[in-house]
């Protein structure tokens, strides 16, 4: 068990703003040292609480349940504001979904890259900055002085996505959470950004948690998936078997749902409404 | 690409003034009262009556009139008060500083107050502090300047008589100013006692134009501050460790202030004309004081200078709104 990293066991949280609706039923999944895991689910299954809770940053309309978080063999969920603090943004850390809200427009790249290294490592503000440049070189940034003196709206969605994966992994986090990190991106650079996590995961030996609802990101970029619905884990299990082997009606159905890039007039095939009667009646979902 | 917005906006401005200046010179020869009247001594002829008339240019006709008037403005000549016998420009620059120090005074006031209102109340959500600021804040929107300057009569020049009651200082305090900016020349001259004696004069008079701009700051910058708070940049920053008070100040003040300042321009002009009833109440020599007497008089020479350097305060406000925005926001600034 040394490598493991992550370990989520039998977590449920409902959410109160919609009655005491349980928005994960008894999610488990791990993460071993330097593994990227997907956590696939359609919009409302879950896959986002899952990564606010491990981040401890849950909205106060949802309350956990039960379940332990564990994180290198301690509890996140029982720690006190104090321990989690010096654990966020320093073990973990977060590639968040949208490049466009979470650079501050007002602050220059530079500074907003150097904030982690001086509150997290107790760099001056001159070491800060020569990291930061070394780190905007690292993700493929062609002038990182240039990029250290903008602002934010002076660079591409690529660009500022780059910059973002470059402050995550600037503290050497042991832990990444991605967000849907390509989501807001068009596919050519979501590409390049995928393949820029990977190789930085690889350099760091960094976990990483993907959360995304595309399988095809999936395929591309992850060592293991868990699949869920409506906040309950359908199926997990390495990439391949999972996509090449699935178990549940319903992970069949949802691969046969994506686009077929080598048929390009197959059209979409929706997941079959009996498959989801099926799959809530398993879940218990009336 | 600045350039031609500058002289954009001077044009407009040249435009605005000349629409300010028809308006009240029209206003003013329309609404009863006489100025002549007001200045003839009992058991006049009529035809000393018609010489002053003449004398003053009131015998011509309207649009006549306002062409001598314009055409004497422009070159800076606003002509000679009628109740006071002096130049018009004279009598305005004399009295605009006092106006200007005291209105800024109050704006400092009103930034610092209202800010710190905003603040306060943004690092006390989800706490019961927070509806109580936000309550208190909503009925004092509410409440006029002369109202507090009222408050403040009774509160802190009668029942706690701490500060001077009128005036601009004390009058067997004196040096000779070389400027008519009272308040700044002391302090850069060091006469410190001469300083706190000007300031503790204006303490009324600015808090009672500045408590009603700082709830509205207060309302406009909070909304703003809790807008920012929940933007991802700051999500980010806290888990980087940044603690609340600096999430606020640092990564959220920033970008709330943009929407807060054009709103805060608009109210200042607010303040500015909000002057004219303070210093009446107050005794405090500036122009809005002056205002009031020269309606009193139908002055016209001197109400319409007034309005003119009032309606040049505005455009100049907006102006330096506008610059300050763009400085504040790299967004704007890079076009």
């Amino acid at each position: 068990m040394t490598d493991m990293l992550l370990n989520v066991t039998g977590l449920s949280a409902v959410s109160d703003r919609e009655g005491g609706l349980p928005v994960l039923r008894d999610v488990s999944l791990s993460l071993k040292k330097g593994e990227v895991r997907g956590l696939v689910g359609e919009s409302g299954a879950g896959k986002s609480t899952i990564a606010k809770a491990i981040l401890s940053i849950l909205p106060r309309t949802v309350r956990v349940t039960g379940g332990w978080i564990n994180f290198k063999n301690r509890d996140l969920l029982a720690m006190k504001p104090q321990e989690l603090r010096s654990i966020m943004g320093s073990e973990i850390a977060l590639i968040p979904q949208d490049p466009q809200t979470a650079l501050n427009p007002g602050r220059r790249i530079g500074a907003q890259l150097a904030d982690g290294l001086r509150l997290k490592r107790g760099m001056s503000a001159k070491a800060a900055e020569a990291r930061a440049l070394q780190l905007l070189a690292d993700v493929q940034i062609r002038d990182p002085d240039r990029v250290m003196a903008s602002f934010p709206h002076q660079l591409s969605g690529g660009m500022r996505q780059r910059v973002l994966i470059a402050a995550a992994f600037a503290v050497d986090p042991e832990l990444v959470v991605a967000d849907e990190p390509t989501t807001a991106l068009d596919v050519t650079v979501q590409k390049e950004i995928l393949r820029l996590i990977r190789r930085m995961q690889e350099a760091h030996g960094t976990g990483v948690l993907f959360v995304t609802h595309d399988l095809g990101i999936v395929a591309q970029i992850c060592d293991s998936v868990t699949l869920l619905y409506a906040g309950k884990v359908i199926e997990e299990g390495p990439v391949r078997s999972v996509l090449e082997n699935p178990q549940h009606a319903y992970t069949r159905a949802l691969i046969a749902a994506g686009p077929r890039y080598d048929r390009p007039d197959a059209g979409l095939e929706p997941v079959p409404e009996e498959i989801l009667h099926a799959l809530r009646q398993e879940i218990g979902i009336r | 690409m600045i350039a031609i917005s500058i002289l954009n906006r001077l044009i407009m401005a040249a435009v605005t003034l000349f629409g300010v200046a028809l308006i009240v010179f029209v206003l003013l020869r329309v609404v009863p009262g006489d100025p002549i009247a007001m200045m003839i001594a009992p058991g006049a002829s009529p035809a000393d009556i018609l010489a002053l008339r003449a004398r003053y240019g009131l015998d011509l006709s309207l649009p006549a009139q306002f062409g001598v008037w314009l055409q004497a403005v422009v070159i800076g000549d606003f002509g000679t008060s009628i109740s006071l016998r002096r130049d018009v420009l004279e009598l305005l620059l004399g009295r605009l500083p006092a106006t200007l120090e005291l209105a800024f005074a109050a704006l400092v006031v009103a930034v610092l107050i209202g800010g710190a209102v905003a603040v306060i109340g943004t690092l006390s959500r989800r706490t019961p502090l927070e509806p109580a600021i936000d309550a208190t804040n909503g009925v004092l929107l509410a409440v006029p300047d002369f109202v507090w300057a009222l408050a403040l009569v009774l509160l802190l020049g009668v029942l706690f008589p701490i500060f001077p009651l009128s005036g601009r200082i004390d009058p067997t305090l004196s040096i000779d100013f070389a400027t008519p900016f009272y308040l700044a020349e002391s302090l850069v001259r060091l006469r410190f006692d001469i300083f706190l004696d000007i300031a503790a004069h204006m303490v009324m008079p600015v808090l009672a134009l500045a408590l009603p701009l700082a709830t509205v700051i207060t309302r406009i910058l909070k909304e703003a501050l809790l807008e920012a708070m929940v933007q991802d940049y700051v999500l980010l920053a806290r888990l980087k460790g940044m603690s609340e008070v600096r999430l606020v100040l640092q990564e959220a003040l920033r970008n709330a202030i943009g929407p807060a300042l054009s709103l805060t321009g608009v109210q200042f002009t607010f303040l500015v004309g909000g002057t004219v009833i303070v210093e009446r109440i107050f005794s405090y020599p500036g122009i809005g004081n002056m205002a009031i007497d020269a309606v009193i008089n139908r002055d016209l020479p001197l109400i319409q200078g007034l309005v003119l350097v009032f309606g040049a305060i505005f455009i100049v406000i907006n102006l330096g709104v506008d610059l300050l925005a763009a400085a504040l926001n790299p967004r704007l600034r890079h076009g």
